[in-house]
């Protein structure tokens, strides 16, 4: 494992500015910790300060300070996503590996769901939802939410690896030598799944990040609790853009694009690394 | 017959079975919620004038009958498949007594329009940026098209949408900010420039975040072309490097470029939610945000049902198509 990192590390630029960015972001979320204010202290700074020495990323309306905001906002927003990624790979992963192993009239049966829930909008009925629960979502509540709206592609994408990986040679070899089904999963089909996993898990923080952040400007999710989408909706709300003070709103919006562009450069390294035609590409110039 | 028994028929069986379940869940989730559409309305009314109980307990009920919102839930959802079958999508609840297909059909043109240009645009647009791209990838620009590329991809739409509204209304003021057309609607070049004029920044949005995804898949897809055996032997023989590109390589990625094509086609109905929120462009995405915010359940469920019909019969489309333009499925 950490020979594998330390590889993709060094043969991976986008891997390597990727990991450079989301330490970034991880730095911002242990910093949250040690903010000198409290996450919703309004007035706790002279308001509409401009970024300066003394507040580097400035100051809000309500006398907020942007930079702390922004380590929670960070937080809370990857909490959201973390939360959202572990119920919609959870069910995820369970629902396709089972029915790519058990196949039959199960497979059938949850298949059939699978491409039913598919076909159904998923952002309307995420609005919908918000907007039945709105005033009573919290960002664990949103985090759930995500999750659940978020299993139907990856199962599918399981299932198919579970698939291909049922009919390649080493698992009739591992059937034929009597090895027990368990262990096959185990010892042979888990350290392909687990790569792939992790590329999928990227890819569910992007579109957890991003559905957080719509929910939020449209006014739909907890706003009292910062995150990256509530400080665009507050920085909106009070009028950020038109008083000429759009740090306030730059700074989310800067920190939502470099956050998601890491995620993206880390799942492209993971994948490029999973492509065996790529490795062998890379093993060619490394002579 | 055998193509038809066990290819088309279990594929039709399966569209059928997906449109049910999605409308069933689309029906019950609205009637989970709190907001009821007919305190509103009663809300609405009695804000004006003051009523006796009597009259507004009548009313209630009369307004309960009018809305089909009477009796259980299973009863609902009964006389709602009653009447879908008659093509009655029911009144909408807060412009009552409008249709909800009158609703749904002056505002279907202005999404089909715009979706319908920007899909198209980004879909050439990709196709041929990115299979250049991986034809030559060790090239300047085609590594600064990638890097760019691989910016925009990811950021979420409604940032990338926003970024415009702002650079392009308000610090530059050279679009409108809201609306989708001005003057009278008719075959004028004025009504026609102003349709362009209002659609261009909404459509821009949707052709960055559409070209960049096609661009990645277009240029994934030429990669692994580009290592098959006969593009290396053409490229020994020295075809033409033009000719290799578009006979070779291009015209084997269109199958999985088409299918893809007619998926996104499929999810035109939908509206683009996020698109005419942000550019208050009047087309079905506005009309469903409108009214998931006030319970209007009609047109909620009006508009994902045709949502729904949409990606269903397109992906049942691409199922049927498939033979035609793959040999090998044809084949089997």
């Amino acid at each position: 494992m950490l020979t594998n990192l330390r590889d993709l590390l060094r043969y991976s630029p986008s891997f390597r500015y990727g990991s450079i960015i989301l330490l970034i972001a991880a730095i911002l979320v242990i910093l949250s910790f040690f903010s000198p204010y409290e996450p919703d202290d309004r007035r706790a700074v002279p308001r509409n300060e401009p970024p300066g020495s003394e507040f580097i990323l400035g100051t809000t309306s309500t006398g907020q300070d942007v930079f702390w905001m922004l380590t929670f906002g960070v937080r809370n927003t990857l909490m959201i996503a973390g939360v959202a990624v572990l119920i919609g790979r959870g069910i995820g992963v369970v629902l396709g590996m089972l029915s790519g192993y058990i196949g039959g009239i199960f497979d059938r049966i949850v298949s059939s769901i699978v491409d039913s829930v598919i076909v159904i909008p998923r952002l309307p009925l995420l609005i919908l939802i918000a907007a039945i629960m709105r005033g009573n979502m919290s960002i664990l509540t949103l985090g759930i939410l995500i999750g659940i709206l978020d299993w139907a592609y990856p199962s599918k994408r399981y299932r198919a690896q579970v698939l291909s990986l049922r009919e390649r040679d080493f698992t009739h070899t591992a059937v034929f030598s009597g090895m027990s089904s368990w262990k096959i999963v185990i010892q042979e089909h888990l350290p392909f799944i687990i790569p792939f996993l992790l590329a999928d898990v990227v890819s569910g923080f992007l579109f957890a990040i991003g559905t957080e952040v719509t929910l939020a400007i449209l006014g739909l999710s907890d706003l009292d609790t910062q995150s990256i989408g509530s400080m665009i909706y507050w920085g909106d709300y009070y009028n950020a853009l038109f008083s000429h003070q759009e740090w306030v709103l730059l700074a989310p919006i800067i920190a939502s694009i470099v956050i998601v562009v890491g995620f993206y450069l880390v799942s492209i390294g993971l994948s490029d690394y999973l492509d065996p035609r790529k490795r062998l590409l890379r093993l060619q110039t490394k002579d | 017959m055998t193509l038809l028994r066990q290819y088309i028929l279990p594929r039709i069986v399966q569209w059928i079975f997906v449109i049910f379940v999605g409308v069933s869940i689309t029906f019950l989730i609205p009637r989970l919620s709190p907001i009821n559409p007919v305190d509103n309305m009663m809300g609405r009314l009695t804000s004006f004038q003051s009523m006796n109980p009597e009259a507004t307990v009548a009313m209630r009920e009369t307004l309960l009958d009018l809305y089909g919102l009477d009796g259980s839930i299973f009863d609902q959802y009964l006389s709602f498949w009653g009447r879908l079958f008659q093509g009655d999508l029911g009144p909408s609840f807060q412009n009552f007594p409008t249709p909800v297909t009158d609703i749904i059909s002056s505002g279907i043109w202005w999404t089909v329009g715009l979706l319908g240009t920007s899909i198209l645009i980004s879909w050439v647009l990709g196709i041929i940026l990115g299979s250049l791209a991986g034809y030559f990838p060790r090239a300047l620009w085609a590594q600064a098209l990638e890097k760019a590329v691989i910016t925009i991809y990811p950021i979420p739409y409604y940032i990338l949408a926003f970024v415009l509204l702002m650079l392009f209304t308000f610090y530059i003021p050279a679009f409108p900010l809201v609306g989708g057309a001005r003057g009278e609607p008719g075959f004028t070049w004025e009504y026609i420039s102003s349709i362009l004029y209002f659609g261009f920044l909404p459509a821009l949005s949707i052709i960055l975040g559409g070209t960049a995804f096609r661009f990645i898949m277009a240029k994934a897809l030429a990669g692994t072309e580009l290592s098959s055996d006969y593009v290396q032997y053409a490229e020994l023989a020295a075809v033409p490097k033009r000719k290799i590109l578009i006979f070779y390589v291009i015209r084997n990625t269109m199958l999985p470029q088409v299918t893809d094509l007619a998926l996104s086609l499929g999810t035109i109905f939908g509206g683009a939610l996020i698109t005419e929120i942000v550019y208050g462009y009047p087309g079905l995405g506005y009309v469903l945000y409108n009214a998931i915010n006030s319970g209007d359940y009609n047109i909620i469920m009006g508009i994902t049902l045709l949502s729904i019909v949409g990606i269903a019969t397109a992906s049942l489309f691409v199922d049927l198509i498939y033979p035609v333009l793959d040999p090998r499925v044809r084949l089997r």
